[in-house]
C-alpha cells in the first residue's frame, strides 16, 4: 500500500496523520470528564495508527512510473472489503434490534445497549458503513474506468475512504454512550460533521479532477448520478448540520434551528438522504454495472438523461411528506406530496431502462447471480418508489404513517434496492479488480442471493402485515365514538410479526457473511503482483518503460 | 424584513413553475436533439470495450 505511495506524497500523508494525531490529543486534553474527551482518544488512535502505517513503508523504494499505465486500484479494494465488514457489523446490530423488539430482555438492562442508543448504530452501520464505503469505492472505480483516466494522486483517495471511515466510527462509537444530536440519520454530533465536510469536499474536488483528465469526450451518465450524490449531499449535511457547541470541548451541541423549521430542515434533510445517498450514487452503480455485466449497452441512453434531470429537481422538494398532519403548513406538506406523486415518472424510467437492458440477455440472469442480484434490485426499486409515492399521500399517509408500514417500505429499499444492488456490484467488480477472472465459489454468489431475498420477503411481509394492523387498530372507533383498541392491545398484536421481522434479517445476515467469506477466499486467489507484471505481452512491457508521468 | 406567507406562495406559484417547466424543457431538449445521439450512443456502447489500462 504505502510501496505505491511517492516520496512526496508519504510526507503530506505523514504531516496530515500527525495534525489529525495532536487534534485527537487537544480533545482528550480539552473535553477531561466529557465525553469529548473518549473521542478524543479515537481520533488520535486513528491518527496514530496511519502515521504507523505509514512510517512501516517509509524507506521503501519509490514507486516506478509503471504504475501510471494502470488504474489506481488499491483504495477501492480496500473500501470495498470495508464496506463487507460494515455490511456484516450493521446487520447484526438491526438483526439485535428487531430482536429486542420481539424479546426486550434481550437489552440485558444496560442503559447503553437500549433500543434507542443501538438503533442509530444500526442504521449507520448500513447506511453510512456499507453503503457509503461501496459508494466511494465503487465510485472510484467507476470514475477511472468510464474516463478511461487513472486518479490524477494517490494520497487523496486514501484521505477521503480513511478521514470518512473515521466519521463512521466516531458516530457508531459516540451514540451508545449517549453523544448523539437526535436528528435522524444526522446522529453525529458537531465535530464529527465539520470532519465530514473536511473529507467530503476532497472527495469533490478528487473526482472532477479525475473527470478532468478524461479521454471520453462524453462523460458517462453514471458519473453525473455519483456527482449528484457527492454534491447534494454536501450541501444537505451543511445545512442540516448547522449547529452550536456549547464549549470547544464539549460534544454537546444544539441546532440553530427550532420548533418545526427544525422538523422540516431535518425531513429535507432526511428524505434527500435517501434520494441522493441512497438513490442517486446507487443508480450510478446500476448504470455502470447492469450493462457491462450484461455485456449490453444501457436500453436508453436519453431515457437515462431524462430520469437523471427528473430525479434530481423532483427529489428536493419532497422531504414535508414526512410532516404530514402536523404544524407544517398544509401548503407545504401539499407541495411534497405533489412531488412525490411525480417522482414515480422519472423513478419507473430508471427502474424500466434497467429492466429493458436485460432483453436479450435473460439466459445470463438466469445462470448468473450477480446479474440477478442487480436485475432484482432494480424490480424493488420500481416497487418501493411506488410505494413511497402511494404512502406520501396524504390520505394514505394517516393509516402509514408511524406504523411499520414505513419500516417496511424502507426495508424494501434499503434491502432490496441497495443492498442488492450493492451485493451485485461487488460481484461484478472484485473478480475484475483482484484478477481472479470470477469469484472463488460462483455457488456461494447463489447461496447468498436466495438467503437474501429469502430474507427480504420474509422481513418486508412480515411489516406490511404489522403496519396495516397497526394503522386499522389505531382508527378503529366502538359505538361509543371512542378507540376500540388500547395501545397495548396494537402492541400485542405485533409480537408475532416482530419475530417474524427477526427471522427474516437474520436469513439476510447470514447471506451477508456468506458474501464476506466468498471476497475473503477471492482475494488469496488473486495473483500475485509479479505474476500480473510478468504476464502480459512484450509489446505492453516496452511502452510502460517509456510513459511519462500524469501530471 | 417580514417574509409573509402570500410572498411566498405569489413567487412559487410564478417563478417556481417556470422555472421547473424550462428545466424539464430544456433537459428534454438536450436529451432528444438528434445530432446529440451519436455521443450517447457511443458513451453508452464504450463502457463495454473492457480495456485494462487508463489513457493517462
Amino acid at each position: 500500500m504505502v510501496a505505491q505511495l511517492t516520496r512526496n506524497e508519504r510526507h503530506i500523508g505523514l504531516a496530515l496523520a500527525v495534525f489529525v494525531s495532536l487534534l485527537g490529543l487537544a480533545m482528550a486534553a480539552g473535553g477531561k470528564q466529557d465525553l469529548f474527551g473518549i473521542h478524543g482518544l479515537i481520533v488520535f488512535a486513528f491518527g496514530v495508527g496511519s502515521a504507523f502505517l505509514l512510517i512501516s513503508g517509509f524507506h521503501l523504494p519509490e514507486p516506478s512510473d509503471e504504475r501510471l499505465t494502470r488504474y489506481y486500484d488499491d483504495p477501492i479494494k480496500v473500501g470495498l472489503i470495508l464496506s463487507m465488514i460494515w455490511a456484516v457489523f450493521g446487520m447484526f446490530m438491526g438483526v439485535w434490534v428487531a430482536a429486542q423488539l420481539a424479546w426486550p430482555a434481550l437489552n440485558f438492562d444496560m442503559a447503553w445497549t437500549s433500543f434507542g442508543r443501538i438503533r442509530p448504530v444500526h442504521t449507520t452501520g448500513v447506511i453510512f458503513g456499507f453503503g457509503g464505503n461501496a459508494l466511494i469505492a465503487t465510485s472510484f472505480h467507476v470514475m477511472q474506468r468510464t474516463s478511461r483516466a487513472r486518479m490524477p494522486d494517490q494520497l487523496s483517495p486514501w484521505f477521503v475512504l480513511i478521514g470518512y471511515n473515521l466519521f463512521c466510527v466516531l458516530s457508531v462509537t459516540g451514540f451508545p454512550i449517549g453523544i448523539t444530536q437526535s436528528k435522524e440519520y444526522a446522529e453525529a454530533e458537531w465535530y464529527a460533521d465539520l470532519w465530514l465536510v473536511v473529507v467530503w469536499v476532497t472527495y469533490l474536488v478528487l473526482y472532477l479532477r479525475t473527470l478532468a483528465r478524461r479521454q471520453e469526450p462524453h462523460i458517462y451518465v453514471s458519473n453525473w448520478y455519483f456527482l449528484a450524490f457527492i454534491l447534494v449531499v454536501a450541501m444537505l449535511h451543511i445545512v442540516n448540520g448547522l449547529a452550536l457547541p456549547i464549549s470547544l470541548a464539549s460534544a454537546k451541541s444544539y441546532t440553530i434551528y427550532s420548533g418545526v423549521q427544525d422538523a422540516m430542515v431535518q425531513w429535507w434533510y432526511g428524505h434527500n438522504t435517501v434520494a441522493f445517498f441512497l438513490t442517486a450514487g446507487f443508480l450510478g452503480m446500476m448504470y455502470y454495472y447492469l450493462p457491462t455485466r450484461a455485456g449490453r449497452p444501457i436500453y436508453s441512453y436519453r431515457l437515462s438523461i431524462i430520469s437523471f434531470w427528473g430525479i434530481t429537481f423532483f427529489y428536493v422538494w419532497v422531504g414535508s411528506h414526512h410532516l404530514h398532519y402536523t404544524a407544517l403548513p398544509h401548503w407545504v406538506q401539499t407541495l411534497g406530496m405533489t412531488f412525490s406523486v411525480m417522482l414515480l415518472v422519472p423513478s419507473w424510467a430508471s427502474a424500466a431502462n434497467a429492466l429493458l437492458t436485460l432483453n436479450g440477455a435473460w439466459h445470463k440472469v438466469r445462470t448468473d447471480a450477480t446479474l440477478r442480484f442487480m436485475m432484482v434490485a432494480a424490480v424493488f426499486y420500481g416497487l418501493s418508489t411506488f410505494e413511497g409515492s402511494f404512502t406520501a399521500i396524504r390520505a394514505v399517509n394517516s393509516l402509514s404513517h408511524y406504523t411499520d408500514w414505513t419500516v417496511a417500505h424502507v426495508h424494501a429499499g434499503a434491502l432490496g434496492w441497495v443492498a442488492l444492488i450493492t451485493f451485485g456490484s461487488i460481484y461484478a467488480a472484485v473478480p475484475r479488480l483482484w484478477k481472479t477472472g470470477q469469484m472463488y465459489s460462483p455457488r456461494l454468489v447463489e447461496v447468498h442471493f436466495w438467503l437474501a431475498v429469502a430474507g427480504i420477503f420474509v422481513y418486508v411481509f412480515a411489516m406490511w402485515n404489522s403496519g396495516i394492523i397497526q394503522g386499522l387498530m389505531w382508527r378503529t372507533y366502538n359505538e361509543n365514538n371512542a378507540l376500540a383498541y388500547s395501545f397495548i392491545e396494537s402492541l400485542v398484536a405485533m409480537h408475532p410479526y416482530y419475530i417474524a421481522r427477526t427471522f427474516g434479517g437474520l436469513l439476510f445476515l447470514c447471506g451477508a457473511v456468506v458474501g464476506f467469506y466468498n471476497l475473503w477466499k477471492t482475494i488469496q486467489l488473486a495473483p500475485r503482483e509479479q505474476e500480473v507484471l510478468r504476464d502480459q505481452p512484450a509489446a505492453v512491457l516496452a511502452r510502460s518503460s517509456a510513459v511519462q508521468p500524469g501530471e | 424584513m417580514p417574509f409573509e406567507h402570500e410572498t411566498l406562495v405569489a413567487f412559487a406559484k410564478s417563478f417556481g413553475l417556470f422555472y421547473l417547466i424550462a428545466l424539464s424543457v430544456a433537459a428534454g431538449v438536450y436529451a432528444l436533439w438528434p445530432s446529440n445521439k451519436a455521443r450517447f450512443d457511443q458513451a453508452a456502447q464504450s463502457i463495454l470495450e473492457d480495456e485494462d489500462r487508463p489513457c493517462r
